[in-house]
């Protein structure tokens, strides 16, 4: 059965869920959510995701949100196709919710302002919280030493193999990449360079690129 | 070997606690003093490197973030105490959304209230009033979103009590005490009677009176 995806493709957490579908040879099917026109704050939305976000699923009668939720559970259910994206035993499973856990509460934190203030604001004509940006800047700029030294000894954030810890990250290290003007940030740390460098050359997130059309 | 979480006092410890004590796991406890800035010193950063709390160390184990440490306590001991995690995946994937609703909606505006209305004073900087009134204003939209989901199911994944119910404990304990804002709460009577019912287990009780920061 093909995955109903409610989205938007140049949303960060849309963009979650439709790069594990990528890497997992899940079949999906995008359905265009204009955040534009703030489609998402309508009723007819609301009743897929009732705090006006995205993305959504529909996959027959299960409805799920919350794409990291939808990372977790497609990479659950799907364990055995694609690649395995959650680590094999019970402990290494937890230490790839660690890092999962770190892009939530350090770097998405941290990050989401930035995006905000640089990226969405312009384009809704709102006024830029200059101050506010350079002072998450400098908060990123320690995060980004804490990933460049764990990065130093593992090749990617959970161990040797690419997880969900790497991918949920991979959205919004575009932003940092690319619109935020931070890109100096990662080129200038050896290993969260690699890493970056390593990840974003994956096939599926080429697709996924490719599919964004930026 | 006895398990060992650290900073117990503090509200994200108390996830990992709550967790521990409905499960049945013995534990130890760790101090760590925030006020002094204990958790930036080189011997902690060397257990969790982003001078956060809680960390959970198991042997020669060690994991921080205080969600990930719930579900890894609810996975290795789920043949013991209540499931926490739901009994199918797709329990499991509505116990992960709600989950995620905690630290992506839930949590940020009421660690907003929490730094600038307990915290503050304490710390002696001051209280940004702009952002106590806007973080209000968006933990009630919130709540109108549980309101209408608790009026459907007992918890928040189901008709099950799970990780996503009891990782709001520490924070709203704050909310309905010392931020002084319960009405969030009691207003909303399907969130009010799921409060009660959580906040009166046992285990909670148990962590919540043990466990008080002398604020």
């Amino acid at each position: 059965m093909v995955v109903k995806v409610y989205g938007f493709l140049q949303a960060a957490c849309p963009q979650r869920v439709l790069l594990c579908f990528l890497e997992k040879d899940i079949e999906f099917e995008l359905i265009h959510v204009d955040l534009n026109t703030l489609e998402h704050k309508k009723p007819e939305h609301l009743l897929r995701q009732p705090f006006g976000q995205v993305p959504a699923i529909e996959d027959g009668d299960l409805k799920l949100y919350e794409s990291r939720a939808i990372l977790r559970y497609y990479s659950t259910k799907y364990a055995d196709q694609g690649t395995d994206l959650l680590g094999k035993t019970l402990e290494q499973r937890a230490i790839v919710d660690q890092w999962m856990e770190t892009e939530t509460n350090y770097f998405n934190a941290v990050g989401l302002p930035i995006v905000i203030n640089l990226v969405v604001k312009p384009r809704l004509g709102e006024p830029c919280d200059f101050a506010l940006v350079e002072e998450q800047k400098a908060k990123m700029e320690k995060i980004f030493d804490v990933y460049e030294n764990r990065l130093a000894t593992n090749r990617y954030l959970a161990g040797d193999e690419f997880t969900l810890a790497d991918l949920t990250h991979m959205p919004g290290l575009r932003y940092t990449m690319n619109e935020t003007g931070s890109s100096s940030m990662v080129t200038s740390r050896p290993n969260l360079n690699r890493w970056w460098n390593e990840i974003s050359a994956r096939p599926s997130w080429k697709k996924l690129m490719e599919m964004a059309a930026y | 070997m006895v398990l060992t979480i650290y900073a117990p006092l503090f509200a994200s410890s108390k996830r990992g606690v709550v967790t521990l004590v409905e499960k049945g796991v013995p534990f130890e406890t760790v101090h760590v003093d925030l006020m002094k800035g204990e958790q930036r010193q080189p011997e902690y950063l060397a257990i969790q490197p982003f001078g956060k709390i809680p960390v959970l160390v198991d042997g020669d184990y060690k994991i921080f973030e205080s969600r990930a440490i719930m579900r890894y306590i609810a996975e290795k001991y789920r043949s013991q105490g209540p499931d926490l995690l739901g009994k199918t995946i797709e329990e499991r994937g509505q116990v992960e959304q709600w989950l995620d609703v905690e630290a992506t909606s839930y949590h940020p505006p009421l660690l907003a209230l929490t730094l600038n209305v307990v915290f503050a004073p304490l710390m002696g900087f001051p209280a940004d009033e702009k952002v106590i009134k806007e973080s209000e204003e968006k933990l009630a939209e919130v709540l109108d979103v549980y309101e209408a989901q608790l009026s459907k199911n007992e918890y928040l994944a189901g008709d099950f009590v799970s990780l996503a119910d009891l990782a709001h404990l520490p924070f709203t304990e704050y909310l309905v005490g010392p931020i002084g804002k319960a009405h969030l709460i009691k207003d909303r009577k399907h969130v009010s009677a799921w409060w009660d019912k959580i906040s009166s287990r046992p285990a909670w009780k148990e962590v919540s009176e043990k466990y008080a920061l002398p604020v």
